[in-house]
């Protein structure tokens, strides 16, 4: 289980006379359990991507500690293997001078130092056909990808060493509507397959709700309410509220 | 009336010579609103900015833009500039790039007002806030002394919607303009399109991938894949009972998402 | 190699890079290729105009101006070549730990580059030379004291860039050691920039040794460098100006070609220029070029 314990973080803001320090997490506490799917929403601004960093070790917080069954999540060999991360930014996930087969293997060489040859090529392979690529991408190089292709690959690098935790950081907010349904399908399926638990940050709960067990909504870096799928529509809090009847639908 | 009338625009990109958008024919009438819908590449932006003439120089176009009764396409670039902003405003998509980082928003719009009005200062700063506090702005005055990067998308956004308010331009151009941002501001963006349209009678051109903000605001939809203009007509009957193959895939796709969504809020209520 | 596919294209660059290597081999194999002994004084050859067992003519001490010229190659560009390398590791090192771990060890490293830096590079030069007294190995040592900390800064830079990619904060995230990140993403990123900027500063630092050379504080008589050379043409320079136009030709060529090979690098490791099917796509290549900068040659 991946717990968040009364985590405290805060950022130093200001120049050389005028330093102020902004307070990003407030005792955040929650715990995302094996098999679910967790869906932290919340607007910019209110602390969910800095969660979403400390989560996956890219930063300490200030009090508190974010623990993987028991571990630390800081140690690095703690989190190999373990969890793995999707990024908003699919242009620069992947390193522009890999190719798509280099950027899926990363994740597995650093495991295992002695996979190599045959078995790696015919893994890759399957993980292609797992996102719904054909092995003719493994020799593509990230700019001649598009946006849903992009993502494809970043997810298929993500599962290759068939983490516990997959951290989803606003993962298809900016892909055109129609590629985020195909995503989020294949993310679903993706979750039964490996029997990963998600953490999906985002600010769209259209979105989320398509594959979250649970919410928690976020607002300045404390929890408002968590609530799970079926509770959605009796949610209590004002800014879970104000944030639902603000969808756009069709 | 058309206040747009699109005649065989070409673009293409004189490197590759690779046509980006392919013989499109449209028209926009006079105070409604056409959203334009299609995937990224799929030429919605290209399109745009080709009627406004700001395409890359090595994108080169043909075809005949009529405007207000005027082929854009033959007007010198001074004639040009003076249509641009006062008759043809755009609304663009990251608010962050669309101010100049290095100084303060209010000198960007004060330079704005100035090429095409000639108030002093004071006038200047009368409508601007009146402009901001009608788009729900408040402080206006600290805004403008503030840079771009200490503003949110949201406030960006709705201070070129301010500044369009301001030029009363008769046609509006946003390109996308609620896609960077989070659901509150999205939201209320769109709210003040929808009223900055009421208010001032403009039409509109609306970019978007996103079905589900069209129908709230736009009137015609024009769906585009690949450069060419697939489906165009009223938004009721493309969105309700679209001919195309391609949009009756965008159509199912958005309503999956929105369909899954609104089962779980009317499950057992 | 890729880059070497992609600079093939580059008719300028491959010229360039011939130069280069040519001169490199002349002035590693210098006793088999040189004519004469370049200490070989000969007065009744004093000023002799060119003639076929001289080919270049002679100096003013009779020696023979082509050998000179070859075994001028090892001060003039293969010493600076090899001090050129040590501030780049050096420099490099500095930058990469700077860049990629922040933080206190930025915060040090960086002090101690603003430091080094503060004193004027010629100033340094000659006062180094001042108390180790003149000659080549003394001013290479100055060189590499002072120019490891401009790498260390331009390449933080370069790396601080790279650093907050999305790409590195997956490797991070997923448990890869930093120094595997560093070898793996970082460096290749910023080979290109060190690459440029290295052939930027090899103008520079041999221009300033030929200068200091042809000051009397570099490479002392009667070794052979093309600064020197300069120096010994001048007192004939009106009535034999050819002697000042071999070393002369000699120091703009081989500067042209290490200035031109820089331009060329940077377009050539562009990775936007990569293609799957190995076909160049010529509209990028042209945007790239467009967007080539000069780096400020320190």
């Amino acid at each position: 289980m991946l717990t968040v314990e009364q985590v405290e973080k805060s950022y130093v803001q200001g120049g050389l006379f005028s330093k102020h320090r902004q307070q990003v997490l407030k005792k955040v506490t929650l715990e995302c359990r094996h098999g679910e799917c967790l869906g932290i929403i919340g607007e910019s601004g209110s602390g969910k991507s800095t969660l979403g960093r400390l989560m996956l070790g890219l930063e300490s917080p200030d009090r508190g500690a974010i623990r993987l069954e028991g571990k630390d999540v800081k140690d690095r060999r703690v989190r190999m293997g373990r969890i793995s991360a999707v990024f908003q930014n699919y242009t620069s996930s992947i390193n522009p001078f890999l190719t798509v087969q280099d950027a899926i293997m990363e994740p597995m060489k650093a495991l295992q130092k002695s996979a190599q040859g045959q078995q790696v090529h015919a893994k890759v392979d399957m993980l292609l056909t797992q996102v719904g690529l054909d092995s003719s991408y493994r020799t593509k190089y990230p700019h001649e990808l598009s946006g849903g292709e992009a993502q494809r690959v970043c997810i298929a690098r993500a599962v290759s060493t068939e983490p516990q935790y997959l951290v989803l950081d606003e993962a298809v907010s900016s892909l055109d509507v129609s590629v985020q349904i195909q995503v989020l399908q294949l993310l679903r399926s993706l979750k039964s397959l490996y029997k990963m638990s998600y953490v999906f940050i985002t600010h769209d709960i259209q979105a989320a709700a398509y594959i979250c067990d649970r919410f928690v909504f976020f607002r300045e870096g404390q929890i408002e309410e968590t609530v799970s799928v079926d509770r959605l529509k009796h949610v209590q809090s004002d800014y879970a509220q104000q944030l639902l009847s603000h969808l756009i639908s069709l | 009336m058309n206040i747009v009338e699109v005649e065989h625009l070409k673009v293409w990109d004189t490197h590759t010579n690779q046509a980006i958008v392919h013989d499109s024919s449209f028209t926009v009438r006079q105070g409604s609103c056409m959203a334009i819908v299609g995937e990224s590449g799929s030429g919605k932006s290209v399109t745009c900015r080709a009627l406004m003439r700001l395409n890359k120089p090595n994108m080169r176009q043909s075809g005949k833009m009529l405007f207000q009764g005027t082929d854009l396409n033959q007007l010198s670039e001074k004639e040009m500039r003076r249509r641009r902003g006062k008759q043809l405003c755009m609304i663009l998509q990251q608010g962050m790039s669309a101010f100049d980082p290095s100084c303060m928003i209010g000198v960007h719009i004060r330079e704005t007002l100035q090429t095409h009005y000639h108030w002093n200062t004071r006038e200047l700063e009368r409508r601007m806030r009146l402009a901001m506090e009608s788009v729900m702005l408040r402080n206006p005055m600290d805004i403008l002394n503030k840079y771009p990067h200490q503003l949110s998308g949201g406030m960006l956004q709705r201070i070129m919607i301010a500044l369009a308010l301001v030029l009363e331009p008769d046609l509006i151009i946003a390109d996308e303009p609620t896609t960077a941002l989070d659901t509150i501001s999205q939201y209320e963006v769109l709210e003040q399109l929808i009223q900055l349209r009421e208010r001032m009678g403009c039409s509109m051109i609306f970019i978007s991938h996103d079905l589900g903000v069209v129908r709230k605001i736009a009137d015609d939809v024009m769906v585009m894949k690949d450069g060419k203009i697939v489906e165009q007509g009223n938004m009721q009957s493309v969105l309700q009972e679209p001919t195309h193959a391609y949009t009756r895939y965008l159509v199912s796709t958005r309503l999956e998402l929105s369909n899954h969504f609104k089962a779980l809020m009317q499950e057992g209520s | 190699m890729r880059l070497f596919k992609n600079l093939s294209r580059d008719k300028l660059a491959v010229t360039s890079l011939a130069v280069i290597v040519v001169t490199l081999v002349l002035g590693i194999c210098a006793p088999l290729v040189a004519p004469h002994d370049p200490g070989a004084v000969n007065m009744k050859l004093r000023y002799a105009s060119p003639s076929w067992p001289y080919l270049l003519g002679n100096d003013h001490l009779g020696r023979c101006v082509l050998s000179r010229l070859i075994y001028g190659i090892r001060p003039s560009v293969l010493w600076v070549l090899a001090a050129l390398g040590f501030s780049v590791l050096i420099g490099a090192a500095a930058g990469f730990a700077a860049g990629y771990f922040k933080g206190k060890v930025d915060a040090w490293l960086m002090r101690i580059c603003d430091i080094m830096l503060s004193f004027p590079g010629y100033v340094m030069t000659l006062a180094v030379v001042g108390i180790l007294g003149a000659g080549l190995e003394n001013i290479l040592i100055a060189f590499v004291c002072m120019k490891w900390a401009w790498f260390a800064r331009v390449i933080r830079t370069s790396v601080m860039q790279f650093a907050d990619m999305d790409y590195v904060k997956f490797a991070k995230a997923s448990g890869i050691p930093s120094c595997t990140i560093i070898t793996r993403h970082i460096i290749p990123a910023t080979f290109a920039d060190i690459a440029v900027i290295s052939s930027g500063a090899m103008c520079s630092m041999m221009l300033q040794v030929s200068g200091l050379s042809f000051l009397g504080l570099g490479i002392q008589a009667p070794h052979a460098e093309w600064g020197m050379m300069l120096n010994e043409a001048r007192e004939v320079m009106f009535s034999r100006p050819e002697l000042m136009l071999a070393p002369g030709l000699a120091i703009v060529v081989m500067v042209s070609a290490f200035n031109f090979l820089s331009d060329a690098l940077q377009v050539a490791l562009d990775p936007k220029l990569m293609t799957s099917t190995g076909k160049p796509d010529k509209s990028l290549e042209r945007e790239v070029r467009k967007a080539t900068y000069e780096y400020s040659r320190g």
